[in-house]
C-alpha cells in the first residue's frame, strides 16, 4: 500500500474528481474554499507542506500569473517547457507528479487562489452550538388548569349532592343515603372509558412506534463529524459511501478510505464542534483515536494488516423482511442522500432524521417522479409516454414511483 | 386426444372413495379441535383456560415487545478488496468435482460466502446445465459433519494434531521401510495432480496409483479395449443421433454424464412445428428410471436377459434369428432392430451394463449401425470413469496378504461401497499406514490411522480434463473454513516438493496458457476449450465377439425373482448426508428421504396381496404411509425394506437404490435413512456386476413409513381435476393434426368467447392495462426429463427451508417447484409425463380474492406477490389454489421465531441442523427467512427480477433476457424452461410461445385463472394414437375382473 502511496493518491485523487464532475449536481458551489477542498487538499495545505507545498503566498512565488495558471491545469505538459522554478519545485518534491486539472476553468483557479490568499489562520474560536431559546410548553399548564378544573367540578357535584340530601331531609322526603363516589357506577363507568381510551391511544401508538428509532442517536467510537467532512470541507457522500451507487448497502467505509486523507491530516483546525451533551470536541484527539484503530504512527508508513477494525452503531436499521437498495434509490431514482438522511451536512453527530416506516417510504413512492424520459430503461412503458405527450397524464405530476408499481408489496418485501 | 385418461396415484386410476375423500379434503390429517359432547368446558383445554393462556400470552408479548431494541454494530473492512462491494455477489469460475464427475460452474459468492451454484455456460460440455447433485453441493460446503482438522488414530484414540505433526508423522512411516505405497483414488482427471503422483512414486520406488470407482465402468473400458484397443471410454453424441436406443443406461439421470447427454437428447426432441421432426428413443429396462420414463417406448425384460436382448438387436439388425424366448420381448427387439437398421450412421445405442461380455456386443451393434464416427466420437474420450474393478479386487487381496505397507485413500469409500466391505476392512488392518483424504469421517476414514481432510471443492485450487481437450479449472471462492488441507498439497510434501499445490498449478500451467495474464484469463472463463470439434472412429476388431457371445449363452438363468441396484439420481453415492438431496422427490417414485424395494404392480398382488386394481386395496396402500416391508436376501445376506409399487417395472423384478445405510458420522440426515445393499452386487468375471439373478424375496409382517410425496395437492373438483392439466400427443397426430391442441382449446372455451375473447369475456371482472413489463414463463414438456436440477436450484436460491421427514409424511413438504408425476395407458408398463409445476401467477388468480388480510395480491408486472409478514396464515389461499402450489410453514422450521420451545418435539435434528450457524451461512440474503405461520411459494425468483431490472436502469436501457434468469431456468441443462418479459414482441419468452403456438396450452385453462406460466405439449415419437382400451372400458366391474398382465 504504502510503495504505491503516490499511485494510490493518484487513482483517489482522480476519483474524487470524476465523482465531482459526474455528480456535478451534488457538489455544485462553486466558491474557491469548496474546490480548494475538493481538488487541492488532498495534497496541500496552506499554512504547511504535505505531499505538496505549503500554499500561502503562491502567487507570490509565481510573478507570471498565466503560467501559474498553466501549471495548475497541466503540470506535466508546463514541466516540459523547461521553466526552471517548476522544474525545481518538481524535484524538490520527490518528482511526484501533481494531478492534471483540465476541467478546472481560469474562474474556478482565480477562486481557489483568491481563496489562498485571503485565507487567516484559525481566529478565535466561534461561538459553539447555539443554545436554543426556551421555547413555551404550555402543555404542562393546560394540563394542571384541567385537573384543577376537574377536582373543581367534582367537588361541586359532591356538594350539590349532600346539599339535595340536606334539603330533602329538610322537607322530610326520603331521600337516598348518597352513594360515596369511589362505589358511584356512574363515576366508575365514566373513568373506566376514560383510561381505556387514553390506554389504547398510548398502547397503539406504542405498539405502532415498536422499531422506529426517529431521533436515534447513538454515541459512536469516534466523534466523527459529518459536519466537518461533508459540510465545512464538502467532502463528496460517495467518496465515503461509495456502496451507496453500486450496493444495496450504501456501507461505512473501511479504514483505508480514512487513511487515504489522514495519512495527511493529522490535526484538526476548523471551528470547533460539540456533542449533542455539549461538551467540546477535541478533534485531533478523534483522529488519534483513528490511528490506534488504524496501527499508524504519522510519519512512519502505514501497514493495514495491523489494523483493528471500527465498531460503529449502526444508526438506519430496517427490519429483516424489508428489502432496500441505495443504488435503486441514488443512481436509477436519483435521490438526494439528504431526502432520506436529512441535513447530514449540519450533523455533528447523526441522527436518523426519518422514522423509516413503511407510511414514510410508500408516500415518497407516491410523490415522487420517476426519471421516466431520461432514462432509457422506461421506454417500454409505450402508452404512458403517449398518454404524457396527449395530455391525459398530467404532466406535471408525471410519472410517479407509483405509477410504475413503486408500492406493491414485493417491490420491497420478498 | 383428450380421451386420454392420466394418473397421478392408483386411487386416481380407479377413482376410488378414499381418492375422491382425499380430494375433497383440505388437510391430511385430522385438525386438532378438541370438541366432544359435553362441551368444551370439560374438554382438555376449557374455555376458562383458554382465556387464561390468551391472558398471559397477551401480556407476555406486551412485556417482551417493550423491551428495549437492541444496538446493532456495523463493522466495515480494514482494508477493504477491491473487487468486492459489501451486498453485491461476485461470480467466480470454478468445477464441481465429486464421484468422478466434473461439471464446470460459477460460484455466486456473496459477501464472502459461496451461496449458489450456476452452470458455466462457456463449457461446451454442459452448456451451463446443472443437475441436482450439483446444485445441492454447495450445501456440503457447510456441513457441521466435516472434518474440522487432521488426526492421528484410529476410532477413539483419535487425536487432533498440526499439520506439521502429522507431516513429520506420516513422512517418516512412508520412509521407514521401504513399503509398498498405494495410492487408492476416484478417478483423477487433474493432470497437475497426475503429475504430482508422478512426482511421489519418484521418490518413493513401489508407488502404486489404483482407481476405484464405486459405480463402475469397467466393462464398457474393457470391451472398448477388447475392441477397439483402447480403455477408454468415448464421447456419445444423442444430438447425432436419430434413433436411440438405451439399453437400461439411465444416460438422462445418472449414467456417465447425464447433463451433457441430456443437452444433447433435449436438441432431438426439440420440435420445429414448421417441419416437425424429433428423435426416437427406445428404452429396454427391468426397473422404471428416469431415462426409461422419458422414452418414447419403453419395453420390459428381467435383468439376466440383458445379454440376450442385446445380442438378439446384434442378430437382427444382421438379419439373423433372435433367440429370446419370451414371444414379446422378441417381437419388440426385432421392432426396435428394424428402426435401428433403417437409420444406419445416425442411430445409437449405448448400454449401462457393466458386463463386458454385453459391452462388446454392443459395441458390435454400434459397428453394424456405422454409428462409429458418426455418433460416437473417438477424439474425445471421458477421463470420469477410470476404475477397473480386478485392479481393486487385486488390492484387497494384496492387502490381505500383508503386500500393502501403506494406502493412502482419496476420494473413495471402499469400506462402504465395496460389495466384500469385510473382506477390505480385514485387508486395511494388516496396511500399516493408512492415510485418508476423505473430507468426512465416512466408514474408511474410521479405519484410518492418519486423517488429513481435504477442502470442499469450493476451497480448492484445480484442474480437470472431463473429456480429451476439455480442461476445466477450480478456484477457491472462500478460505477454508476449518482447518482442512488439499490432498495435493500433502502429497507435495511427503514427495519432498517445497512449492505448495497453487504454486505447482501456476507453474503446471503457466506457459500452456500464456503466462500470469493466460492464466488470468483461464480463472476468469473457468475452462479451456479444444480448438476444433473432428470427429473421429477408431477400428473395430471383431474377434472379440464369438467368445461375447458364447459367454452370454452360457450366462447364468435368472430365478424366480431378480434384483437390480440402481443409483438415485439425488443421493447417487455420497449424497445421503445433504438434507437437499434427501428431500427431493425422487422423479421415478416421488420418495423422500429412503431407499425402499421397488416391486412392479404384478408382484405386488402376487407378494404383497395388494392388487391395485381393487380399490381398498389400493387405497389401503396408497393413502396410509406405512408400506409392507419385504426381506430381501442373496446369497445369506438380507436386507429389509419397504415395498413401493412403480408402474414401469418388469413383473419379477425388484430394484434397491445403492447410497443409503450410511455411518452417522457423516451427517444428521443420513442417519436412520434406508439401507445399504452395496453388498449384493458380486464380482463377476472381473467386473461388478449391480444386478442379482437370483434372490428370495419374502413379505415380513412389518411396515416402515415411507414419505412419498405423490398423492400430496390433490385437486378434483367440478370446476377442473389435476390431471386435466396435461395435454399430450404423438408425433403422428401431430403431423397429421398440427392445429389439434388449438382446437381443444377454443373448442373448450367457446362459450366464454373462444380462445380470442376468453380473457374479456370468461370473467366479471374489469380487464386490466399491462403496462411495460410482463413476466411469462414457458416450459417445454418435450426437453423436460425430470431430472429436478431445477428442485433443488429453487431451494438454494429462495431460502425453502428442509422439513424433515417426519413432516413430509404429514404433507408438510415446502418445495416451491415440484415435479409432477403423470401416468397414461397400461398399469404395467405406463407412458410417463413429467411437469414441473410452480406457482402459475395467475392474473386473475383464485388465492388473492380470499385472502383476508390481502397478504396476497398482484402486481402490476403480473407477478402473484406474497407478503410474509401481513401473512396471519387461514391458508384461506392454499385451499384455493387449483394447482396446490402454495405452502404453508407449519413449525419453525428456521428458527426464525423468538420462542426456541416452538421448534421442540416438531422439527426433528435434520431441520435443527439446518438451523445451525455453520448451515445458514448458505442462505441468500436477498430473500426472507419464513417463519412459522405464513404461505410462501415461487416468486418466480423476484430478487433476481428486480437485480435485473435495476441492472438495466442504471445502464438507461431497456430490459434484456440476459438480464434475468430465475434460478429454475439457469440450473436447466435441457433449456426446458424459458423467461422473460411476455411485453416485448422480441423477449424470448414471445418467441417461444409464437413459434410453439400449436403446442402452447395452459394447465387448468378452462378456469379463467389467466396463468403466466405456459406449458409446450409433450409430443412423443410414436406412428400413431395408442388409445387405452384399458382405461377407456367405463365399467369399473370389468376393469377389475380383467387381469392387467393382458395389455
Amino acid at each position: 500500500m504504502i510503495s504505491h502511496r503516490s499511485t494510490t493518491k493518484t487513482i483517489i485523487l482522480s476519483t474524487i474528481i470524476f465523482l465531482s464532475f459526474s455528480f456535478g449536481n451534488i457538489a455544485k458551489a462553486q466558491d474557491g474554499k469548496a474546490l480548494f477542498s475538493q481538488n487541492c487538499a488532498a495534497c496541500h495545505a496552506i499554512d504547511k507542506r504535505l505531499t505538496g507545498p505549503a500554499l500561502l503566498g503562491v502567487q507570490d512565488r509565481w510573478p507570471d500569473q498565466k503560467k501559474l495558471y498553466s501549471w495548475i491545469k497541466n503540470n506535466q505538459a508546463f514541466l516540459k517547457t523547461g521553466d526552471a522554478y517548476a522544474n525545481n519545485l518538481y524535484n524538490e518534491f520527490g518528482k511526484v507528479p501533481m494531478n492534471l486539472f483540465p476541467n478546472l476553468t481560469d474562474a474556478e483557479i482565480g477562486a481557489i487562489l483568491k481563496y489562498i490568499k485571503d485565507w487567516k489562520p484559525a481566529a478565535a474560536p466561534t461561538v459553539g452550538a447555539n443554545t436554543p431559546a426556551p421555547e413555551g410548553d404550555s402543555t404542562l399548564l393546560f394540563g394542571i388548569l384541567t385537573l384543577i378544573l376537574a377536582i373543581i367540578a367534582f367537588t361541586l357535584m359532591q356538594v350539590n349532592s349532600n346539599l339535595r340530601k340536606l334539603s330533602a331531609d329538610k322537607d322530610g322526603e326520603a331521600y337516598p343515603e348518597p352513594v360515596p363516589f369511589w362505589k358511584n357506577k356512574a363515576y366508575i363507568a365514566f373513568v373506566t372509558i376514560v383510561l381505556f381510551l387514553v390506554g389504547g391511544y398510548f398502547t397503539t401508538k406504542g405498539a405502532i412506534g415498536l422499531g422506529r428509532n426517529k431521533n436515534y442517536q447513538p454515541e459512536q467510537p469516534i466523534m466523527y463529524s459529518h459536519k466537518v467532512h461533508a459540510g465545512i470541507n464538502q467532502v463528496n457522500c460517495l467518496y465515503c459511501h461509495g456502496g451507496a451507487q453500486d450496493s444495496k448497502h450504501a456501507s461505512i467505509p473501511s479504514l483505508n478510505v480514512c487513511m487515504n486523507c489522514h495519512m495527511a491530516i493529522n490535526e484538526y483546525k476548523g471551528p470547533k464542534f460539540y456533542t449533542e451533551e455539549g461538551a467540546e470536541v477535541d478533534g485531533t484527539a478523534q483522529i488519534k483515536k483513528l490511528y490506534e484503530y488504524a496501527g499508524f504512527t504519522p510519519g512512519k508508513p502505514w501497514d493495514p494488516s495491523q489494523a483493528k477494525p471500527i465498531e460503529w452503531v449502526k444508526i438506519h436499521n430496517l427490519p429483516d423482511h424489508v428489502y432496500f437498495n441505495h443504488s435503486q434509490h441514488i443512481k436509477a431514482g436519483k435521490v438526494q442522500c439528504q431526502t432520506c438522511h436529512g441535513e447530514i451536512t449540519n450533523m455533528d453527530e447523526v441522527k436518523q432524521f426519518a422514522d423509516l416506516s413503511m407510511g414514510w417510504c410508500i408516500n415518497c413512492h407516491r410523490e415522487t417522479k420517476v426519471q421516466f424520459k431520461e432514462n432509457g430503461f422506461y421506454s417500454i412503458y409505450e402508452k404512458y409516454h403517449e398518454d404524457l405527450k396527449n395530455g391525459k397524464i398530467d404532466s406535471a405530476k408525471g410519472i410517479t414511483v407509483e405509477k410504475i408499481g413503486g408500492t406493491e408489496c414485493q417491490k420491497c418485501h420478498y | 386426444m383428450s380421451e386420454k385418461k392420466y394418473w397421478q396415484s392408483f386411487g386416481e386410476l380407479n377413482n376410488s372413495e378414499a381418492y375422491q375423500q382425499s380430494a375433497k379434503d383440505e388437510f391430511a390429517e385430522e385438525l386438532p379441535v378438541e370438541a366432544n359432547d359435553k362441551g368444551f368446558l370439560e374438554s382438555a383445554t376449557p374455555r376458562r383456560d383458554f382465556l387464561k393462556y390468551l391472558g398471559f400470552s397477551t401480556a407476555a408479548a406486551a412485556l417482551a415487545a417493550s423491551c428495549e431494541t437492541p444496538v446493532k454494530k456495523a463493522i466495515p473492512f480494514v482494508n477493504k478488496p477491491e473487487d468486492i462491494v459489501p451486498g453485491v455477489s461476485n461470480y467466480y469460475a470454478t468445477t464441481y468435482v465429486q464421484d468422478g464427475d466434473v461439471v464446470s460452474i460459477l460460484a455466486k459468492v456473496r459477501d464472502g460466502r459461496p451461496i449458489k451454484i450456476e452452470g458455466n455456460e462457456l463449457s461446451p460440455v454442459t452448456g451451463g446445465g446443472t443437475s441436482a447433485r450439483v446444485q445441492a453441493s454447495v450445501l456440503d460446503l457447510y456441513d457441521t459433519a466435516r472434518l474440522r482438522f487432521p488426526t492421528i488414530g484410529v476410532g477413539a484414540d483419535a487425536k487432533e494434531v498440526t499439520f506439521e505433526a502429522i507431516d513429520k508423522a506420516v513422512g517418516e512411516a512412508l520412509l521407514a521401510k521401504s513399503l509398498n505405497v498405494v495410492i487408492l483414488t476416484d478417478s483423477i482427471t487433474s493432470p497437475s495432480t497426475k503429475a504430482i503422483l508422478g512426482e511421489i512414486s519418484a521418490k518413493y520406488n513401489t508407488v502404486k496409483h489404483v482407481v476405484y470407482n464405486a459405480v463402475s465402468y469397467s466393462g464398457i473400458l474393457l470391451a472398448n479395449e477388447a475392441t477397439f484397443g483402447k480403455k477408454v471410454i468415448p464421447s456419445y453424441r444423442f444430438d447425432n443421433a436419430k434413433v436411440i436406443v438405451s439399453l437400461s443406461a439411465d444416460f438422462l439421470g445418472t449414467w456417465l454424464s447425464p447433463i451433457e447427454f441430456a443437452k444433447q437428447y433435449a436438441k432431438g426432441k426439440k420440435i420445429n412445428e414448421k417441419k416437425p421432426e424429433m428423435s426416437k428413443h427406445i428404452h429396454f429396462e427391468s426397473v422404471a428410471s428416469l431415462t426409461g420414463s422419458n422414452a418414447d417406448e419403453r419395453y420390459l425384460h428381467r435383468p439376466s436377459e440383458a445379454g440376450a436382448v442385446a445380442l438378439g438387436l446384434l442378430n437382427a439388425i444382421n438379419g439373423q434369428t433372435v433367440s429370446v424366448s419370451d414371444p414379446k420381448l422378441k417381437n419388440q427387439i426385432t421392432k426396435t432392430a428394424k428402426i435401428l437398421a433403417d437409420h444406419k450412421g445416425e442411430a445409437l445405442v449405448v448400454s449401462g451394463s457393466n458386463d463386458v461380455n454385453v459391452q462388446i456386443i454392443v459395441n458390435a451393434i454400434n459397428e453394424a449401425l456405422q454409428s462409429n464416427g458418426k455418433t460416437i466420437d473417438w477424439s474425445t474420450t471421458y477421463n470420469t470413469r477410470q476404475g477397473i474393478d480386478a485392479d481393486f479386487a487385486k488390492l484387497v487381496d494384496d492387502m490381505n496378504a500383508g503386500n500393502v505397507g501403506a494406502l493412502l485413500i482419496y476420494g473413495a469409500n471402499p469400506a462402504y461401497t465395496w460389495f466384500d466391505a469385510d473382506k477390505f476392512k480385514t485387508g486395511l488392518k494388516k496396511v500399516a499406514v493408512t492415510v485418508s483424504f476423505n473430507p468426512k469421517n465416512d466408514e474408511t476414514t474410521q479405519l484410518c490411522k492418519y486423517v488429513i481432510p481435504d477442502h470442499h471443492y469450493l476451497e480448492s485450487w484445480g484442474d480437470a480434463e472431463v473429456k480429451t481437450g476439455h480442461f476445466s479449472f477450480l478456484q477457491p471462492t472462500i478460505a477454508p473454513l476449518f482447518k482442512t488441507r488439499q490432498w495435493q498439497d500433502s502429497l507435495l510434501k511427503w514427495s519432498g516438493s517445497t512449492s505448495d499445490y497453487v504454486t505447482y498449478l501456476k507453474t503446471y500451467w503457466g506457459n500452456k496458457v500464456g503466462g500470469e495474464n493466460g492464466w488470468n484469463k483461464v480463472l476468469q472463463d473457468g475452462v479451456i476449450n479444444p480448438s476444433a470439434t473432428s470427429f473421429s472412429s477408431a477400428t473395430f476388431n471383431s474377434s472379440a465377439i464369438a467368445a461375447a457371445t458364447a459367454a452370454i449363452g452360457s450366462a447364468k438363468k435368472g430365478g424366480k425373482f431378480e434384483l437390480v441396484l440402481y443409483e438415485k439420481i439425488s443421493v447417487g453415492v455420497n449424497g445421503a448426508s445433504n438434507p437437499w438431496l434427501q428431500e427431493l422427490p425422487d422423479p421415478v417414485t416421488r420418495a423422500t428421504w429412503d431407499n425402499y424395494v421397488i416391486v412392479s404392480p404384478a408382484l405386488a398382488k402376487d407378494l404383497l396381496k395388494i392388487d391395485l386394481t381393487n380399490n381398498g386395496q389400493a387405497d389401503a396402500y396408497e393413502v396410509q404411509p406405512p408400506k409392507k416391508v419385504v426381506k430381501v436376501t442373496v446369497n445369506g445376506k438380507s436386507v429389509s425394506l419397504p415395498a413401493l409399487i412403480i408402474p414401469g417395472t418388469e413383473a419379477n423384478t425388484i430394484g434397491i437404490a445403492i447410497g443409503y445405510g450410511r455411518t452417522k458420522e457423516i451427517g444428521k440426515s443420513a442417519e436412520d435413512t434406508g439401507k445399504n445393499v452395496f453388498g449384493f452386487s458380486s464380482l463377476n468375471a472381473g467386473t461388478i456386476n449391480f444386478s442379482v439373478a437370483d434372490v428370495t424375496v419374502e413379505l415380513t409382517d412389518d411396515l416402515y413409513k415411507v414419505a412419498l410425496t405423490q398423492t400430496h395437492g390433490q385437486y378434483n373438483t367440478a370446476q377442473g381435476n389435476r390431471t386435466e392439466i396435461m395435454k399430450e400427443l404423438t408425433l403422428a397426430d401431430f403431423k397429421k393434426e398440427p392445429n389439434g391442441i388449438l382446437e381443444d382449446r377454443d373448442k373448450e372455451l367457446a362459450p366464454y368467447g373462444g380462445l380470442k375473447d376468453f380473457e374479456k369475456n370468461g370473467t366479471i371482472y374489469p380487464y386490466y392495462d399491462k403496462p411495460g413489463i410482463h413476466w411469462g414463463m414457458s416450459v417445454d414438456l418435450n426437453s423436460c426429463t425430470g431430472c429436478a436440477a431445477c428442485v433443488v436450484a429453487c431451494h438454494a436460491e429462495n431460502n425453502v427451508s428442509v422439513v424433515g421427514k417426519p413432516e413430509v409424511l404429514r404433507f408438510h413438504d415446502m418445495h416451491w417447484l415440484r415435479i409432477d408425476r403423470y401416468y397414461t395407458g397400461d398399469l404395467e408398463n405406463p407412458k410417463v409425463v413429467f411437469q414441473p409445476m410452480m406457482c402459475q401467477h395467475c392474473d386473475n388468480a383464485p388465492c388473492e380474492n380470499v385472502c383476508p388480510v390481502a397478504a396476497t395480491n398482484h402486481s402490476s408486472e403480473g407477478l402473484n406477490q406474497m407478503t410474509y409478514n401481513r401473512c396471519i396464515g387461514t391458508r384461506y389461499c392454499a385451499n384455493n389454489c387449483p394447482y396446490k402450489v402454495r405452502r404453508f410453514n407449519w413449525a419453525d422450521y428456521t428458527g426464525a421465531d423468538s420462542f426456541p420451545d416452538n421448534q421442540v418435539g416438531i422439527v426433528n435434528d435434520v431441520v435443527l441442523n439446518m438451523n445451525d450457524d455453520l448451515t445458514r451461512m448458505v442462505l441468500n440474503p436477498d430473500v426472507t427467512v419464513r417463519s412459522r405461520g405464513v404461505i410462501e411459494k415461487c416468486s418466480f425468483c423476484v430478487q433476481r427480477l428486480q437485480e435485473g431490472k435495476l441492472k438495466a436502469k442504471k445502464e438507461s436501457r431497456p430490459l434484456l433476457d440476459s438480464d434475468i434468469k430465475t434460478a429454475c431456468q439457469q440450473s436447466c441443462p435441457t433449456d426446458a424452461i424459458v423467461f422473460g418479459n411476455a411485453n416485448n414482441q422480441h423477449s424470448a419468452i414471445t418467441i417461444a410461445r409464437t413459434e410453439n403456438a400449436l403446442r402452447t396450452f395452459y394447465s387448468l385453462e378452462q378456469l379463467h385463472v389467466l396463468p403466466n406460466v405456459n406449458y409446450l405439449a409433450k409430443v412423443r415419437n410414436l406412428d400413431s394414437e395408442e388409445k387405452d382400451e384399458w382405461l377407456k372400458d367405463d365399467k369399473k366391474e370389468d376393469k377389475k375382473a380383467e387381469p392387467a398382465e393382458k395389455k
